[in-house]
């Protein structure tokens, strides 16, 4: 869980519920969630991006040498990014 | 120059809004109020108003349109009466806690059933816990002035409140009274252009309408409470702006010969006329009679209230509304609440007159009058009487 | 193995990056709308205004203080995502003409879900369509109501169990067949209604990006698989997306001023939909006779469409 600010007070709370932090909800790691994650096979890797378009967190980026994968801080293990790669070059291993 | 004509008072009121320049409009017809949204419309299809009238296919999105409008950051504007208002219902509370600035012109008619198109305050009653200021107009003259108020006191940075601005269906919608119109430049000079708190739009991200868990939303609403209970700050400075503009003065409750008098009448609306003429009935009998007009319903104006009744013996209280099953009318409920702890408050009599257009006369004014007061505190006849049923 | 084409296949590569839809959002793992939602937002862009309706998005995207959308948002309630949406463009329109806004186009884009499209919302989507407004709705259909607990709705298939419909020794799920949305708000003549696929994303981004370009009411029914409510592992949610299509149960048209055209080619012959069914535990209790039914109507309404591309002409041509 993403350290918690204190409740506001009444005073402290934005008119009407308004929230101009846009994108915000990245404070919650949904990461804390999941009970497999993925783990990579770089040399069957194509670097297609397929399991980035299909994160429904979009929390799948390329690293410096341009593979794919996921932030396990919000990636909540559901494993579309294992069923949908070609290569098969992600498997869901179970949460050590 | 101030412009003077006779006008029906919802076409009246049609031409104040217009002078108010909104944005969007959004509504959808239901009499009595429908006069309001077809001469707006008149108005903007001959060029004299630059707004999008949106002729929504319900109430529900009617409002809905407004709160979509408001939140990008347009001046709105939508009437309605009754069912309408009922229809529209579940938004309501959610404008207010939005925090949208949206006047709401409301041709007060009872609600159904069974089916009633004729004038009282069921309407309005219905939505007093909802967070929406709200005032009521007792001539044409008033309908006006307090439709322009409206939008200055709504969009006040230290309000930002949806407000309904209270007008009896046919009884004040569709008569023609003699009215003073403030002129455009007038108007714009009392009511500049709205600059919203924050609009939609990509140029400043926003995201409004969030859930709010139970850890916030206690706070939510305390701030809410507060939002409306601090408005009343504003709502007496545009008073006085307005009375220094336009001559005209504006109190949460305005005093016909209530001051020193032993019994006072209590009435909101258009029937405030005809009650003040049988005040001046009794007067001449030699009773000491006063009216209370109250104008102000939300924020209610508690300190002026007691202030107004402080020495009267007895207070009749006129509802237009019924609480079935309840302890009284819904304004006698809540004056009788608020003059709970006052010593010496007066003896209250509550009646509830003129529901469904039943019309009420001086003759029946005088009577209540006379039979308030009458009454013994302690010794209340009974909690509240619907006044004239017959075979009660 | 997937059905996307092979120069499709480093086509992800060419989609901008920016995230409008950003992780931390609540939805449960492996949720179809919110992917489909994440999608829609890449091919809109930046100059775009989100109204939404009550549902999973909203209260797994935005619960204060914090929101997933990188755009401006705005929920109100749950029937009136399409007359919010109906306010806003009118307001932009308002303020744009008269300079108290930049002087630019934003669109207006509504969502909502089955729920809040096809059921208590369709009476306020269907005034802002017959309207007019320059607007983009689009329904993400996850078939039920999934957010207060799956429950039945308008676009819950035939036979499909939910907790208000459910399966038992006396019924055997939905009685009706879905409601066919996409159909109702082409009858109100407007200029552009598609259907998509959360696994067909190419399909659907595009579809999105030519509302965008049309000016008018646009309608788009994207159907995004439910996991937790379809009663399936996570991983399979853009699998079974693709099966629906395979089987023709979610065949993808768009309609372009009247004319029809598939988008994404029927296979001949169709999968049968027993591939479709079987993997969905909310099916898992149809005898062979309903799915026969299924089946059947499957590929009539498959038909249906085939005989429109090819029988009916743009209203350009009929005029």
């Amino acid at each position: 869980m993403a350290d918690k600010k204190g409740p506001e007070t009444w005073q402290e709370l934005i008119p009407g519920g308004m929230v101009f932090r846009p994108g915000s909800t990245r404070e919650y790691h949904t990461g804390t969630w999941r009970s497999e994650r993925p783990v990579y096979d770089t040399n069957k890797c194509i670097k297609c991006g397929i399991c980035y378009i299909f994160c429904p967190e979009g929390c799948i980026s390329q690293n410096e040498d341009g593979y794919f994968m996921a932030d396990l801080d919000y990636c909540k293990g559901c494993g579309i990014c294992a069923h949908e790669c070609w290569p098969g070059a992600i498997t869901m291993i179970e949460e050590g | 120059m101030a412009k003077q004509a006779g006008m029906e008072i919802a076409f009246a009121a049609a031409e104040a809004v217009a002078l108010c320049r909104p944005d969007v409009i959004a509504a959808y017809p239901i009499t009595p109020n429908t006069h309001m949204p077809e001469h707006l419309s008149d108005i903007v299809a001959e060029g004299r108003l630059d707004c999008e009238f949106i002729c929504t296919e319900s109430e529900h999105s009617a409002m809905s349109a407004c709160c979509g409008a408001s939140g990008a950051g347009a001046r709105v504007f939508t009437a309605t009466s009754s069912q309408g208002l009922l229809y529209m219902g579940e938004i309501i509370p959610i404008v207010s806690a939005m925090r949208l600035p949206i006047v709401t012109a409301l041709g007060n008619r009872a609600l159904s059933g069974p089916i009633n198109i004729w004038n009282d305050h069921s309407d309005i009653m219905s939505q007093r816990d909802m967070g929406w200021l709200a005032v009521f107009a007792a001539n044409g003259q008033e309908v006006i002035d307090m439709v322009i108020q409206a939008f200055k006191i709504a969009e006040n940075r230290d309000v930002m409140l949806p407000i309904f601005v209270n007008l009896d269906g046919f009884q004040l919608t569709h008569m023609v009274e003699p009215i003073v119109f403030p002129t455009q430049a007038q108007v714009d000079k009392f009511l500049p252009a709205y600059k919203p708190y924050a609009a939609v739009h990509p140029d400043n991200i926003v995201s409004m309408g969030s859930l709010g868990m139970p850890d916030v939303f206690n706070e939510f609403k305390k701030a809410q409470d507060e939002a409306v209970i601090n408005s009343k700050k504003v709502i007496l400075e545009v008073w006085k702006d307005w009375e220094k503009a336009f001559g005209r003065k504006y109190e949460p409750i305005i005093s016909y010969g209530a001051k020193g008098a032993d019994v006072l009448l209590l009435t909101m609306g258009s029937m405030t006329e005809t009650a003040s003429v049988a005040v001046d009935e009794m007067c001449k009998e030699g009773m000491s009679v006063g009216l209370l007009d109250l104008k102000l319903w939300r924020p209610f104006p508690s300190e002026e209230f007691k202030k107004a009744v402080k020495g009267a013996k007895a207070l009749a209280v006129m509802d237009r509304a019924v609480s079935y099953g309840g302890t009284a009318g819904p304004v006698g409920a809540e004056i009788k609440a608020l003059l709970y702890d006052e010593p010496d408050a007066p003896a209250i009599t509550n009646y509830i007159i003129g529901l469904g257009g039943r019309d009420v006369t001086v003759e029946d004014f005088i009577k209540m009058g006379k039979e308030a007061s009458k009454a013994k505190k302690g010794k209340p006849e009974k909690a509240y009487e619907i006044y004239g049923a017959r075979g009660s | 193995m997937s059905i996307i084409e092979n120069f499709d296949v480093y086509a992800p590569r060419l989609v901008d990056q920016e995230e409008f839809y950003a992780a931390g959002h609540r939805a449960c793992g492996g949720c179809g709308e919110a992917l489909a939602i994440r999608l829609m937002c890449k091919a809109m862009g930046r100059d775009t205004i989100v109204t939404n309706a009550t549902g999973c998005m909203e209260v797994t995207a935005c619960m204060y203080p914090t929101t997933a959308w990188n755009l401006p948002w705005i929920h109100v309630a749950f029937p009136n995502s399409a007359s919010v949406g109906a306010g806003v463009e009118s307001a932009l329109k308002a303020l744009r003409r008269k300079g108290k806004i930049a002087d630019r186009y934003v669109q207006t884009v509504s969502i909502g879900g089955d729920g809040g499209t096809v059921d208590i919302g369709l009476q306020a989507l269907s005034g802002a369509m017959e309207r007019g407004h320059d607007m983009l709705y689009v329904c993400f259909d996850n078939e039920a109501y999934m957010n207060t607990g799956i429950q039945r709705s308008g676009a819950t298939p035939f036979g499909a169990s939910t907790t208000t419909a459910p399966a038992g020794d006396e019924s055997f799920g939905k009685k009706a067949w879905k409601k066919n949305v996409t159909e109702i708000i082409l009858a109100h003549n407007v200029p552009y209604v598609a259907t998509a696929c959360v696994s067909y994303p190419f399909d659907f981004m595009n579809k999105v990006k030519k509302a965008r370009e049309i000016k008018g009411p646009c309608y788009i029914h994207c159907m995004a698989p439910c996991p937790t409510g379809w009663r399936l592992p996570m991983g399979d949610c853009i699998k079974i997306g693709r099966l629906a299509v395979e089987t023709g149960v979610c065949p993808l048209y768009e309609v372009e001023n009247g004319k029809y055209k598939i988008t994404v080619d029927m296979l001949e012959p169709l999968r049968p939909v027993i591939d479709y069914l079987k993997p969905q535990g909310r099916f898992r209790h149809l005898t062979p006779e309903k799915i026969e039914e299924i089946q059947a109507r499957v590929i009539m309404e498959c038909n249906k469409i085939k005989n429109k591309v090819d029988s009916l002409q743009s209203w350009d041509e009929l005029g």
